[in-house]
C-alpha cells in the first residue's frame, strides 16, 4: 500500500530531474576528463574578478593568461573615467580662474610697489623651479595628448601628422621624465625646512589666504597654499613619476598585465589632477597676482608685496640682515 | 559578408602547437611574438583542455577603443586589422586586450617597444594586397587570395575552426550533438558577447 501511494512521487522526482541528468551525462561520460565550461568560467572571473589562466611552452608569463576580462574595466577607465575626471578638473580649474578673475580682478600690492626689493629665490631655486615648471608642461601635454589627442588632434591634423606627433610626444614623454624626477628631488631639499605644515596655515586657510577674504594672514616664507602646492608636486609629483617608471619598464620582473593596468590608472588620474593644481598655481604666479612673478623671474622681490603676503619671513631676513651689519655683542653706535 | 570568427573545440585540440608553427613561418612572425599560442587549464588535473588563442577579432574591439592613435580598422568581414604607420606603441591596445593578442617586438627601453603585431585573421594590413611592402609589416593575406587562416586550415584535429561565425558555429554545435559533449566557445561570450547553444 505504502508502495503504492509513493510510486507517483517518483515518477515525478525522475521527471523533473531527468532534464538535467540530461545535460550532465554526456558531457561526463564521454570525454572522461572532467568537465569545464567556457561560458560558465568567463561569466564567473568576469564577475568575481581573477583569469582564466593555465600553462604554455612559451617562456612568456604573459601568454599564459587566456582571458582577462579586467580589460574592459581597464578600458572603461581610459575612455570614460579617465575623459571625465580629466575633462571636469582641468576645464572646471579654467572656469573657475575665469570667474575668479572676473569678479576678484587681478590682486594688487595693496600699500603699492615700494620701490626697493628683497632677494626672494637664489639662482638655484629659481633653475630648478624653470626645469620642474618646463618638464612639466612637456609631460602633461604629451600626456593629455594619449587621452584627449584623438578627439581634439586627430581630426584637425589627420592620421600621419598626428601619429608622428603622438610619437615624438611619447619620446618626449619618456626622457623629460628625468629632468623632471631630478627637479622633485631638488625641490624637495631645498624647500622641505620651509614647508613644514604648522598652526599658522590653518591661520591662512580660514582667512582665505587673503584671496578671498580681506586682509593678509601673516606668513613665513611659505604660505598656506604655497606649502600645498609644494606637497602636492612632491608628493604627487614622485608618485607619478614613480609609477611613469613602472610603464616605462612595462613587465619588469615579475609584474603582469594587472599591475601595469594599476600602475596606469595611478599615473594618469593623478596627473591630470596635478595639471589642474598647476593650472591655478601658474594663474596666481603670473596674471593672478601683481609682483608675485619676480619671485621666479628676477628673485627679486618688492618688498611691500613680501611683507603683505610673507611678513613673517621679511622680519626674520631683516633680522638676519641686522646681525651681518652688527653682530651680537657689538653695540651700535650712538 | 560574412563575419570571420575563430572557435577552438578544446575537446580536440591535443596541444600540438601546429598552428602557432604554422602561423610564425606563413608570416615569418618576428622572434618574441606569437600571434597565436596554445594555453593548458587545469594542467594534469581533471578539467584540463588546451584552447588555441590568438587575436578574436572582437565585436565593439576593446584594443581599438582605447588606442591613443586610433589605428586600428574593421574589415568588411568583420577583421579588426591595425595600421604599423600609425602605431606608437604605446602598449594600450595590451593592457584592454582581453586575450593578450597585442605584442610588441621589443621589451621596454624607456616604453619603446617597436609596433604592435598581432593575428591578421591572415589578412594582411592597410596596405595594397598581396604586396612586398605588405608581406614584411603584416605577414601573408591568404583571405585576399580566397584562402582561410593558415592555423585552422592546417589543424590536424581540426579543433581550431575558422570561418564565417554562423556556419562554425553549426559545425561546432553538430559536433557536441553527435559526440554528446563539449566545453563550449572559448572567448565567445567576451569577444562577441554570445554563446553557442547546444
Ligand atoms: C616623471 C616621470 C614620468 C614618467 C616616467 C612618465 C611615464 C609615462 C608613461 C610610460 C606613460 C604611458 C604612455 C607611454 O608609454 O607613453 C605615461 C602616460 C601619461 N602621463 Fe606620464 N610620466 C611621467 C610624468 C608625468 C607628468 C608629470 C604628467 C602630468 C603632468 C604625466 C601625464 C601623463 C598622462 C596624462 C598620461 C596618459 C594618460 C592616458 O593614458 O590617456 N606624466 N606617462
Ligand atoms: S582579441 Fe584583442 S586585439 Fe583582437 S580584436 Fe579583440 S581586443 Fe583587439
Ligand atoms: S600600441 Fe599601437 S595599436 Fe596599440 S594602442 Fe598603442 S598606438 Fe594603438
Amino acid at each position: 500500500m505504502k508502495r503504492l501511494i509513493l510510486a507517483p512521487f517518483l515518477v515525478l522526482l525522475l521527471a523533473l530531474a531527468a532534464p538535467s541528468f540530461a545535460q550532465n551525462a554526456p558531457s561526463q561520460a564521454g570525454s572522461g576528463r572532467g568537465t569545464v565550461n567556457a561560458e560558465e568560467m568567463e561569466l564567473q572571473r568576469m564577475l568575481q574578478g581573477g583569469r582564466v589562466e593555465g600553462r604554455t611552452s612559451i617562456p612568456d608569463a604573459r601568454s599564459e593568461v587566456l582571458i582577462q576580462p579586467q580589460g574592459k574595466a581597464w578600458r572603461d577607465f581610459h575612455n570614460i573615467t579617465l575623459a571625465w575626471v580629466g575633462g571636469i578638473a582641468v576645464g572646471g580649474m579654467i572656469l573657475i580662474l575665469i570667474t575668479f578673475y572676473a569678479t576678484r580682478g587681478r590682486i594688487t600690492i595693496e600699500g603699492g610697489p615700494a620701490g626697493r626689493t628683497i632677494s626672494r629665490f637664489n639662482i638655484l631655486e629659481r633653475a630648478n623651479h624653470w626645469m620642474v615648471a618646463s618638464s612639466f608642461i612637456v609631460l602633461g601635454l604629451t600626456g593629455l595628448n594619449l587621452t584627449f589627442g584623438r578627439h581634439v588632434l586627430l581630426p584637425i591634423l589627420g592620421p600621419y601628422a598626428f601619429a608622428n606627433i603622438s610619437l615624438w610626444g611619447k619620446i618626449a614623454h619618456n626622457f623629460v621624465a628625468f629632468p623632471f624626477t631630478l627637479g622633485i628631488v631638488v625641490m624637495l631639499l631645498l624647500w622641505v625646512k620651509d614647508n613644514i605644515p604648522n598652526g599658522r596655515d590653518i591661520e591662512w586657510f580660514k582667512m582665505g589666504g587673503g584671496l578671498i577674504g580681506k586682509g593678509h594672514p601673516r606668513a613665513g616664507r611659505f604660505n598656506g597654499g604655497q606649502k600645498m602646492v609644494f606637497w602636492i608636486t612632491v608628493l604627487g609629483g614622485g608618485i607619478v613619476a614613480a609609477s611613469g617608471y613602472f610603464l616605462i619598464f612595462p613587465f619588469w620582473g615579475e609584474f603582469g598585465v594587472a599591475d601595469m593596468q594599476l600602475a596606469h590608472i595611478i599615473h594618469s588620474v593623478l596627473s591630470v589632477l596635478m595639471v589642474a593644481a598647476m593650472i591655478a598655481h601658474i594663474y596666481i604666479g603670473s596674471l593672478g597676482m601683481e609682483g608675485a612673478f619676480d619671485a621666479m623671474g628676477s628673485g627679486e622681490v618688492d618688498l611691500n608685496w613680501a611683507k603683505e603676503h610673507h611678513g613673517l619671513w621679511v622680519e626674520q631676513e631683516m633680522a638676519k640682515a641686522r646681525q651681518v651689519v652688527a653682530p651680537s655683542g657689538v653695540k651700535p653706535a650712538e | 559578408m560574412a563575419r570571420m570568427k575563430f572557435l577552438c573545440d578544446a575537446d580536440r585540440c591535443i596541444e600540438c602547437n601546429a598552428c602557432v608553427t604554422a602561423c610564425k613561418n606563413e608570416h615569418e612572425v618576428p622572434w618574441g611574438i606569437n600571434r597565436r599560442r596554445v594555453v593548458t587549464i587545469n594542467d594534469g588535473k581533471p578539467g584540463e583542455r588546451s584552447i588555441s588563442m590568438a587575436c578574436m577579432h572582437c565585436t565593439d574591439a576593446p584594443c581599438a577603443a582605447v588606442c591613443p592613435t586610433s589605428c586600428f580598422y574593421t574589415t568588411a568581414d568583420a577583421v579588426v586589422l591595425h595600421d604599423k604607420d600609425t602605431c606608437i606603441g604605446c602598449g594600450y591596445c595590451f593592457y584592454a586586450c582581453p586575450f593578450g593578442a597585442p605584442q610588441y617586438p621589443r621589451v621596454g627601453n624607456f616604453g619603446g617597444r617597436g609596433k604592435m603585431d598581432k593575428c591578421t585573421y591572415c589578412a594582411g594590413g592597410p596596405q595594397q594586397d598581396n604586396t612586398a611592402v605588405e608581406y614584411t609589416q603584416y605577414g601573408s593575406n591568404r583571405l585576399a587570395e580566397g584562402k582561410l587562416p593558415l592555423c585552422a586550415e592546417m589543424c590536424s584535429t581540426k579543433a581550431l575552426l575558422a570561418g564565417d561565425g554562423e556556419m562554425i558555429a553549426t559545425i561546432y554545435r553538430e559536433r557536441v550533438q553527435r559526440r554528446g559533449y563539449g566545453s563550449g566557445a572559448w572567448g565567445w561570450r567576451t569577444a562577441y558577447r554570445e554563446n553557442i547553444t547546444t
